[in-house]
C-alpha cells in the first residue's frame, strides 16, 4: 500500500503542475478582489419593538414579523441560580425544569405534553444565572390555544413531587458525568479560579446539594419572584400589536404587584495567580486556559477591547490564530480575549488545544503573544481590519427582527439604554491604535493570569512546574450520600 | 473546519432545541427561486428572501469523506481546510516562485515518505537527512506566503462576513458564510477563484491541526471513541467504516498531492451546487454569479461507484470500557436516502424521540426512570447511502446499558406488534411540516437545505414534496419497516462502559454510585 502510495505520488505531481500551467490565461486576467465595486449598503432600519410597561411594572415588547405565520414568546423573570443557598445549589436547574414538567393546578405536566404536541407547539420553562424564563411558540392559528397555556404555566404551576424526581434524576447524571469531557472540566475549573470555588457564579450542582431541594423551594422560589413587575416579557410575529396589546393586558393587567428582585452583592474572589493542573489520563491532548477578571459592557474600555479582541484572538484574522495555529501548527483550538458580562465582569481568557507533547511549548506560545503586545503593539492594519470586520458586519446584529427584539429586552433587562446597539457603532468608530494599546496594557498582565491546564500530565513536554509553582487541582465528585442512587458494586 | 464527528451529541441538541417556525408553501418559493445550470455543469441556485440586506450563500460539493482514497482517510476533510489558504493571487505575491517552492516540497517529502515506509532495512540516517531537506523546502516555500497569512479569510471577516466555516461529513463537503448584500460581486469573485485557484500552501502544518482536530474530537473524547469503534464495526465493506477525520496514519502520510488529486478529480463543476439566499434580485444577481462561476472550466463526473454493503447476518458489537459514565447505543442497517421507506424512518424518529411525548422519553427517563435522555435517529454516519437507524440511551447513575437495551427493546416490539395510536400519527405529519419550515426561517437554512435537496435530488422541491411523502405514511407501513429493520442479526450494538477511575488523586469521578 505505501509503495503504492509512493508512485501516486509522483505521477500526482505532474498532474499537479499541469493543472495550473493549462489554467494561466484565464486566470491571469481575473479581476483581483480590490477591484470589485462595493456598493453602499441600502439603508436598512429594521423595525423597532413597541415597548409598553403595564402600571403593575411589567414591560412587554411587542415586535411584529409577518414573514411566517408564527407568535413566539418569552418571559424572562429576575432572579437565578446565583441567588440561591449554597446548600441548594442547582435549585434554578431543578425550578426550570419543572416549572413546565410539573403541570399547573388544572392540567399535569404530561397533559400539557399531549395537548401542545398535537399543535406542534411548545411551551418551555428554564433557569439561569440571573434569571429563569417561560416561553412559547406555535403557529399563529394556536396562539389563543397556547398562550393559555403560557399563562397558566407562568401564574399556576403545581410542581409535581413525581416530576422533581425526574428531574433530580437527571442533575445526578449531569453531575457523574461533568468530568468525562476535558474541554468541559477546563471551562468549570477556569471559572473557579476566576471568581473563587465557592462564588455563586461558579459552583456547581452536587449530589447533597440537589437532594436538598424540596418541592416546597420551588413553590417559595416561584412565589418570591414571579411579579409582573420583576417580568419582561417578548412577543414576535404574525400579529397586530394594537389587538395584541388589548390580549395581554387583558391578561396580565389586574396581575397585582409584589416583591421586587434584588441582585445580590457578589464579589470574585480570584485564585492566587500561578499554574493549575488537572491530570486526566484517557487523553491525548491539553486543554489550557489562561484565565483572569475581564470587565462589564459599562465600562468605557469595552469598544477598544472588542477591537482588541477581534485582533488579538478573534478568528481567522487574529494573532492568536495566525501564529499558533496557521504559522506553529498547534492547535485546532485557540483564541480569547478580554470578556464583557452584562452586569459583572467577564472574565479574561485565552485558551489552546494541543496535543500532551506540546503543552508546555503552546503555554510559552502564548506567553509570546502576550510579550508581543508590548515589543509589537497592535498596528494600524490590524486594527483597520479589526473594526472593518466589526462594523461591516455590524448588520448582522439586527438582521431579523427577533434579533432586534432579543437585544432590547437584554437592554431593558440589563438596564442599558435602549440605543445601546446604536451607540456602540459610534463607540467602536472612534476606537484609535492609543487606545487599544491602552486597554492591552491596562488588562492583559501575565503575571496576574492562573494558568489551567487540563491533561494527560505524565506524556508532557516537560513538567508545567518547569514554570513554576503548581497547584494540583482535585475534581473528584462527592460521593451521593448513602442510599440516593442504586448501588452496582460490580466495576472493579 | 469542523468534522460531523460528534454527530450523535448533535443529534440530541437537535433534539431539545425546538425554536417553532412554520411557513411558507411551494407555490410562495417557486416564485422567488431561480435555478441554473452554466455550461461547465454548475447547478446555481438563487432564492429572493428580502428581510434584511444581507445574504448567505451554500457552496455543496458532491464528495465527502467516502471519496477518500484507501490508505488516504481524512482526505476531503483535509482539502476543505486548504480551501481557505488562498488563491494564487490571495496569500502571496509571488505565486510563479512560490508554485517552483511547493512543487520542490513535495519532491522531498515524496523522498521522505519513500524511506519512512521502508518495510526492510529503513536507513535511520538517510531518513533525518530527507526530513530535514523536507522540512528546509517547507521553510524555503513558507517565505512566499508567511506574511499574508489567512489572507483569505482575513478579506472575508473584514469585509464583514459573518459565519465563515465549511463542513465535511461522509456524504459531501458544504462550505458557507453570509455577507452585507453590497458584497455579492466580491463574493462570487472569492468563491468561484476558491475553487478555480486553490494552492496546496502550508499543508504539512494544516494537517497537524487536522491531527489536532482529531485529538479534540475523537482521541480525547469518550463518546468520539465509542463512534468511531461503532461506525467501523457496523460497515464491513462500504467506505462508512472509516472515520472522516481520518486515521493518525493516514493523517501522517498523505501529501498535499494527493490533496490537489482530489480536488482535481471531485471539484468539477457539474458536482457542485452554488447557493444564494437573501435580499438579492435574480435579475441582477444571476448575470453576476454565472460571470465568475462561469469561469471555473468544465470537467468530466467523477466515478462514483462505492462497494455496497452486504447484508449482515449476525449480530456485532463493540465495547470500550473508559474511565467515563456509560453510554448505550445500537443501529440497525436500512437503505439510502431514495429508498420509498425514507419517509417512513423519518416518521419512527419522530415517534421515538421527539420531545416530552415521544416514547422512548416516556419509557425510559419518564416512566422507568433508568436514563437521562434516549432517542432513535436515521442518517449514521450520513444518508446518501445504505445507513443505519440508530437508537441510544444514557443511563442514570445506578443503571447499566443492558437495561437500556431491553428498555429500547421493549420499545421496538411494541412497534411491531401493536399500531401507533391515530393521534400519534397525525402528530408526527403535523411536526413533519413544522420540522421542514423550522429550518427555512433564515438564510442560512434556506441556502442549506435548497442546495442539499437540489445536489441530492436535482430538484430543490424535495424539499417540500418529503412532507406530501410522510403524510402518504400508514400505520401498517410502521410496522411493515420495524419487523423488516429491527432484527438482532442487522444489529451493532457500541457501548462504554464504566471501567473505574484512573488511580491516583485529582482524578476522574468515581460516578455516582458507581
Amino acid at each position: 500500500m505505501k509503495r503504492a502510495n509512493r508512485s501516486f505520488s509522483v505521477l500526482a505531481l505532474v498532474l499537479f503542475i499541469g493543472f495550473f500551467s493549462g489554467d494561466r490565461q484565464l486566470w491571469a486576467q481575473a479581476p483581483t478582489w480590490r477591484q470589485i465595486p462595493i456598493p453602499k449598503l441600502p439603508a436598512f432600519h429594521p423595525a423597532q419593538p413597541k415597548r409598553i410597561e403595564l402600571p403593575n411594572g411589567m414591560v412587554v415588547f411587542l415586535q411584529e414579523d409577518h414573514e411566517l405565520p408564527t407568535i413566539d414568546g418569552t418571559a424572562r423573570i429576575r432572579g437565578g441560580e446565583r441567588s440561591v443557598p449554597a446548600n441548594k445549589t442547582g435549585l434554578t436547574d431543578v425550578y426550570g425544569e419543572v416549572w413546565r414538567t410539573g403541570g399547573t393546578k388544572t392540567q399535569t405536566g404530561d397533559q400539557l405534553d399531549d395537548y401542545l404536541e398535537q399543535r406542534a407547539a411548545k411551551v418551555e420553562t428554564g433557569g439561569g444565572v440571573d434569571s429563569t424564563t417561560v416561553s412559547w411558540s406555535c403557529l399563529k392559528e394556536d396562539f389563543n390555544d397556547v398562550f393559555r397555556a403560557f399563562e397558566d404555566v407562568l401564574k399556576n404551576p403545581e410542581f409535581r413531587a413525581d416530576k422533581i424526581g425526574i428531574a433530580q434524576k437527571g442533575l445526578y447524571d449531569a453531575i457523574s458525568r461533568r468530568n468525562d469531557d476535558p474541554a468541559q472540566i477546563a471551562g468549570r475549573e477556569a471559572a473557579k479560579l476566576v471568581y473563587g470555588a465557592n462564588n455563586p457564579y461558579t459552583r456547581v450542582p452536587e449530589y447533597a446539594t440537589v437532594a436538598a431541594i424540596t418541592r416546597q423551594d420551588l413553590v417559595e422560589w416561584h412565589g418570591r419572584y414571579v411579579h409582573p413587575n420583576n417580568i419582561i416579557l417578548g412577543v414576535v410575529g404574525d400579529f397586530d400589536s394594537a389587538k395584541l396589546e388589548a390580549r395581554l393586558r387583558e391578561a396580565f393587567a389586574s396581575w397585582p404587584k409584589g416583591q421586587a428582585a434584588t441582585d445580590p452583592e457578589i464579589k470574585p474572589e480570584p485564585a492566587k495567580p500561578g499554574y493549575y493542573e488537572v491530570d486526566k489520563t484517557d487523553v491525548n491532548q491539553s486543554n489550557i486556559h489562561m484565565v483572569a477578571l475581564g470587565i462589564t459592557r459599562r465600562n468605557p474600555d469595552y469598544f477598544a477591547t472588542s477591537v482588541f479582541n477581534e485582533a488579538f484572538g478573534g478568528g481567522f484574522s487574529s494573532r492568536l490564530f495566525g501564529d499558533i495555529r496557521t504559522t506553529k501548527g498547534l492547535a485546532y483550538a485557540v483564541g480569547g480575549g478580554v470578556a464583557a458580562g452584562w452586569d459583572h465582569p467577564g472574565m479574561l481568557r485565552l485558551m489552546v488545544s494541543t496535543k500532551s507533547k506540546t503543552t508546555i511549548e503552546s503555554i510559552q506560545a502564548l506567553d509570546e503573544e502576550i510579550a508581543d503586545l508590548a515589543r509589537r503593539p497592535i498596528n494600524d492594519e490590524e486594527i483597520k481590519r479589526a473594526k472593518d470586520s466589526i462594523l461591516n458586519s455590524f448588520v448582522f446584529r439586527f438582521d431579523s427582527p427577533a434579533k432586534v427584539l432579543q437585544e432590547k429586552m437584554a437592554y431593558e433587562f440589563y438596564g442599558y439604554a435602549l440605543d445601546f446597539l446604536e451607540n456602540f457603532q459610534k463607540g467602536i468608530e472612534k476606537v484609535t491604535q492609543e487606545d487599544v494599546a491602552r486597554v492591552a496594557a491596562k488588562y492583559i498582565h501575565r503575571e496576574q493570569m492562573s494558568v489551567l491546564v487540563v491533561g494527560n500530565v505524565s506524556e508532557f513536554d516537560k513538567p508545567l512546574s518547569s514554570l513554576g509553582a503548581v497547584t494540583k487541582l482535585d475534581i473528584t465528585i462527592p460521593p451521593p450520600p448513602p442510599g440516593l442512587v442504586p448501588e452496582q458494586g460490580e466495576h472493579p | 473546519m469542523k468534522s460531523r464527528l460528534t454527530l450523535l451529541q448533535t443529534i440530541v441538541v437537535c433534539f431539545v432545541l425546538c425554536s417553532l417556525v412554520f411557513g411558507q408553501d411551494l407555490a410562495s418559493f417557486e416564485k422567488r427561486t431561480t435555478v441554473k445550470k452554466l455550461a461547465n455543469g454548475l447547478t446555481i441556485i438563487i432564492c429572493e428572501r428580502p428581510e434584511a440586506p444581507v445574504f448567505s450563500f451554500f457552496t455543496h460539493v458532491d464528495a465527502g469523506s467516502v471519496q477518500d482514497p484507501m490508505g488516504k482517510t481524512g482526505l476531503a476533510h483535509m482539502f476543505e481546510h486548504m480551501a481557505f489558504k488562498g488563491t494564487d493571487t490571495i496569500g502571496t505575491r509571488d505565486y510563479a516562485g512560490e508554485k517552483l517552492a511547493l512543487a520542490k516540497v513535495e519532491e522531498a517529502y515524496s523522498a521522505y515518505i519513500a524511506e519512512r515506509d521502508q518495510p526492510v532495512d529503513r536507513d535511520e540516517k538517510k531518513l533525518t537527512q530527507l526530513e530535514q531537506v523536507w522540512k528546509d523546502a517547507i521553510a524555503a516555500a513558507d517565505k512566499f506566503s508567511a506574511a499574508y497569512n489567512n489572507e483569505f479569510g482575513k478579506i472575508v471577516e473584514g469585509e464583514g462576513g459573518e459565519g465563515i466555516n465549511a463542513f465535511t461529513d461522509y456524504d459531501e463537503t458544504g462550505y458557507h458564510y453570509s455577507f452585507p448584500v453590497n458584497r455579492l460581486e466580491l463574493w462570487a469573485y472569492l468563491e468561484s477563484e476558491r475553487f478555480l485557484h486553490p494552492v496546496m500552501r502550508q499543508f504539512y502544518k494544516e494537517r497537524n491541526v487536522v491531527i489536532e482536530e482529531r485529538r479534540m474530537r475523537t482521541d480525547s473524547n469518550p463518546v468520539g471513541r465509542l463512534l468511531e469503534q461503532f461506525t467501523e464495526e457496523a460497515f464491513a465493506a462500504h467506505p462508512y467504516h472509516r472515520p472522516t477525520i481520518g486515521w493518525i496514519s493516514d493523517l501522517n502520510s498523505f501529501s498535499a498531492t494527493d490533496a490537489q488529486n482530489f480536488f482535481d478529480k471531485y471539484y468539477v463543476p457539474s458536482n457542485m451546487v452554488v447557493t444564494v439566499v437573501g435580499d438579492v434580485k435574480v435579475s441582477q444577481a444571476m448575470p453576476i454569479v454565472e460571470k465568475y462561476f462561469s469561469r471555473i472550466p468544465a470537467r468530466p463526473r467523477p466515478d462514483t461507484a462505492t462497494t455496497t454493503e452486504p447484508p449482515q447476518d449476525s449480530e456485532r458489537s463493540v465495547v470500550l470500557h473508559e474511565q467515563s459514565q456509560p453510554l448505550y447505543l445500537e443501529g440497525y442497517h436500512r437503505p439510502d436516502y431514495r429508498s420509498a421507506d425514507d419517509q417512513v424512518y423519518d416518521a419512527i424518529a419522530d415517534l421515538m424521540s421527539n420531545g416530552r411525548t415521544s416514547r422512548l422519553y416516556r419509557a425510559l427517563v419518564r416512566d422507568k426512570q433508568i436514563a437521562s435522555d434516549s432517542a432513535g435517529f436515521t442518517g449514521l454516519p450520513g444518508n446518501k447511502y445504505p445507513h443505519l437507524f440508530a437508537f441510544y440511551a444514557f443511563p442514570i447513575p445506578g443503571h447499566k446499558p443492558q437495561e437500556m437495551a431491553a428498555a429500547i427493546h421493549a420499545e421496538i416490539e411494541r412497534l411491531k406488534k401493536e399500531d401507533i395510536s391515530d393521534e400519534e400519527l397525525k402528530m408526527i405529519k403535523t411536526r413533519a411540516k413544522a420540522n421542514l419550515i423550522r429550518s427555512l426561517g433564515s438564510n442560512e437554512g434556506l441556502a442549506f437545505a435548497l442546495g442539499l435537496n437540489e445536489a441530492r435530488y436535482d430538484d430543490w422541491r424535495e424539499l417540500f414534496r418529503s412532507v406530501d411523502r410522510i403524510e402518504k405514511v400508514t400505520k401498517a407501513d410502521i410496522r411493515r419497516v420495524a419487523n423488516q429493520t429491527f432484527v438482532p442479526d442487522n444489529r451493532t450494538v457500541g457501548i462504554i462502559e464504566f471501567a473505574g477511575g484512573p488511580p491516583g488523586p485529582g482524578a476522574a469521578p468515581q460516578g455516582g454510585g458507581q
